[in-house]
């Protein structure tokens, strides 16, 4: 993982590399816009449009952005701390789903 | 114990790749980030604390979206465009995402280019960038103005629930206005780089301060960032 060497001179990877991922990126783009071109519905549309999500996003981060050859405790100090989005979304999933069941019980059924 | 202890203060952590050299790093009473320049290690501070406000955007639309009684309007109509008589769902998010991302794979190149010392390559790929981002910039203004036209305000819109024009606005605005300060940022790295400023040991117009073509690659973790997160909106305002 670490190459400290790579950092002397800078980050040197051949340009094809790059063009690999730029490929990559395009066909995973292609892929999510034809989830909805298609109207792929139900639980396959949520799980396809995350996995390509996923995809983009860890390329982009590994390559572009050098995270692959960073040094192990820069990764971490960046990914760790984004581990707490996720316990953000949980909560705010239990909060909105209460705040419907309290719209649907007090609002919509009084109209 | 004591030789033990000795040995281990000698011993100096070689350049493993597992959590013990990250408690390496940490308890060194010295820069924790070994290898990393101090532009490079705020540059990913900056985008850690970015993430969190693009997370909070998008938590607050994920929380308005969950909780509303009133249907969401369907993104894939909303955005769709018919060109040349043939209707085609979210076809201008599409192409924005494509430029967004070749933008980025200019950006890469780049970077690449800079530590190889080539300054006409690198300018050229960088005003390409910039070119790219420019045109996402305006493609995003096109979006706005039509649906502006159609009457969707932060307020209301004529689909449905209240909360998709002010999510919306808010998110897709504050991604662009990313965008626009990346072109013009890409715009004085690009002149600096064709000057040769790195080379010369030119001072900086702002801090003074003699930069290296590790600004190149600082530049280039901003704008992959922005393309990063196009890559949530996309999934989850657009697609989802």
């Amino acid at each position: 993982m670490a190459q400290a060497s790579a950092h002397g001179q800078g980050q040197q990877h051949p340009i094809r590399l790059y063009l690999v991922v730029w490929v990559w990126l395009f066909v995973l783009s292609a892929c999510s816009y034809f989830v909805d071109y298609f109207q792929v519905q139900g639980l396959l549309r949520y799980s396809l449009i995350l996995l390509f999500m996923m995809l983009k996003a860890g390329l982009i981060m590994a390559i572009f952005m050098h995270m692959a050859w960073e040094r192990l405790s820069l990764v971490y100090a960046i990914l760790v701390p984004i581990s707490a989005v996720l316990v953000f979304v949980a909560i705010m999933v239990l909060e909105s789903d209460y705040t419907l069941l309290s719209r649907v019980s007090f609002f919509v059924s009084g109209t | 114990m004591a030789e033990q202890a000795v040995t281990d203060t000698t011993h100096t952590y070689p350049e493993a790749s597992d959590l013990r050299s990250i408690a390496a790093d940490f308890s060194s009473d010295r820069q924790a980030f070994r290898n990393v320049s101090w532009g490079k290690a705020m540059m990913w501070i900056f985008l850690l604390s970015d993430t969190f406000v693009f997370s909070c955007f998008l938590i607050s639309y994920m929380t308005a979206r969950m909780s509303t009684t009133v249907p969401w309007p369907n993104a894939s109509e909303v955005f769709a465009l018919t060109i040349g008589g043939v209707t085609l769902p979210l076809i201008l998010i599409a192409i924005m995402t494509f430029v967004l991302i070749s933008s980025s794979g200019t950006m890469a190149m780049a970077v690449n280019f800079a530590y190889r010392r080539d300054r006409r390559k690198t300018a050229i790929l960088m005003l390409a960038t910039a070119l790219l981002g420019a045109t996402f910039v305006g493609m995003q203004a096109f979006e706005w103005s039509k649906l502006i036209h159609e009457g969707v305000r932060p307020w209301s819109n004529p689909w449905g629930a209240a909360q998709f024009g002010s999510s919306f606005f808010m998110i897709t605005g504050f991604h662009g206005t990313h965008v626009s300060f990346g072109v013009l940022f890409l715009l004085i790295v690009a002149r600096k780089v064709w000057r040769g400023d790195y080379e010369h040991q030119r001072r900086g117009f702002f801090t003074s301060r003699r930069g290296d073509y590790e600004a190149v690659e600082i530049m280039g973790l901003y704008w992959h960032f922005v393309d990063l997160v196009w890559v949530f909106i996309f999934a989850f305002f657009y697609l989802w």
